[in-house]
């Protein structure tokens, strides 16, 4: 009948300007969550601070505060090198991804870079959420294989008598990254020297330091 | 012959934001983390089925994006949770219908319910 059709064509357009249904991922990770949460599995208070640190506070300049104070001062330095798990433990940045970190010093004759060719793993409690690039299958690929090429893209020229050293990172072992302090910036402090320590640098991507922001 | 850049030089002190694209993303991530660091699911085994999610999705032609990053993320929390007997492949689906169905009997504007 016309009018049962009507009604039935009436209802759904109803429904439908009327729904606000989330992007499919959106709806299974909504499933996930609710079936963790019910199960006691997680707590949505734990999931929501988790967020929120990791949007609004966790980021970079975690880690350029504990390179400017390897610039500063030795004994944080060759601590930091010998074991950066308890290192960061003096700033209170150690997390889970942080577990077994280990940094690494750029010199005049070495460039370290940083990858992990299996996934993602990155020190995050440190360093923040991982740019795109690093996520990146081209990236992943090509740190390892071309690492000097992909360098150059970065706009990180490099010249011969320059090793490079990719380390790549595992869910087990993470890498900082503590790049070189630029001349120009003696008599600095550790917050006006943190303010030059690009999340890149700390990566490997970027290499001589600009001292012109400060 | 020139290759195209896959990257590029960047701001090195831009704020790195937006942190996520969508909140999905977000929280993907944070059930992740929070099961790792609960002790129900080893960095190990995330690790490694998160790169092999990651191959399979390079191996079906997804473009090398972070969208589809985050899918293969998800879609290796949700083999993680399954195969740790935490979450099945059924009651997901059945958790997944219902919310749909919530979403769809409840007004805009309201908050959505799972009854």
């Amino acid at each position: 009948m016309a009018a049962s059709f009507d009604s039935d064509k009436a209802a759904a357009l109803h429904r439908h300007l009327h729904s606000h249904l989330p992007p499919e991922p959106a709806l299974r990770v909504k499933a996930l969550e609710s079936l963790l949460v019910e199960r006691g599995l997680v707590s949505t208070q734990t999931l929501d601070s988790w967020v929120e640190a990791y949007t609004e506070e966790i980021g970079p300049k975690r880690g350029a505060q504990v390179v400017a104070r390897s610039w500063l001062d030795q004994d944080f330095r060759a601590r930091l090198l010998e074991n950066a798990t308890e290192a960061i433990k003096e700033f209170g940045f150690e997390g889970n991804a942080t577990g077994n970190l280990k940094a690494v010093e750029n010199t005049d004759t070495t460039h370290n870079l940083v990858v992990c060719t299996l996934c993602s793993c990155y020190p995050f409690s440190l360093l923040g959420m991982s740019p795109a690039w690093y996520k990146a299958g081209a990236y992943r690929a090509r740190a390892v294989r071309e690492p000097r090429k992909v360098l150059k893209e970065f706009g990180v020229e490099l010249s011969e008598d320059v090793a490079v050293r990719v380390w790549d990172s595992t869910a087990e072992l993470r890498y900082l990254i503590v790049p070189q302090r630029p001349a120009g910036t003696e008599g600095w402090s550790e917050v006006q020297l943190a303010e030059i320590v690009t999340r890149n640098a700390m990566i490997g991507t970027d290499r001589d330091l600009k001292t012109g922001a400060a | 012959m020139n290759k195209t850049c896959q990257f590029g030089p960047e701001d090195g002190l831009a704020p790195n934001a937006p942190k996520f694209a969508e909140a999905w993303h977000a929280q993907v991530l944070a059930i992740a983390d929070t099961m790792i660091t609960n002790g129900r699911v080893s960095a190990n085994l995330w690790a490694e089925t998160l790169g092999a999610e990651l191959r399979k999705g390079e191996a079906e032609g997804a473009p090398d994006t972070e969208t589809s990053y985050y899918e293969a993320a998800l879609r290796a929390l949700e083999h993680v949770l399954a195969s740790g007997a935490l979450v099945s492949t059924n009651d997901l689906t059945q958790r997944r219908n219902d919310w749909e169905t919530a979403y769809l009997e409840t007004r805009h504007g309201q908050p959505v319910i799972l009854k």
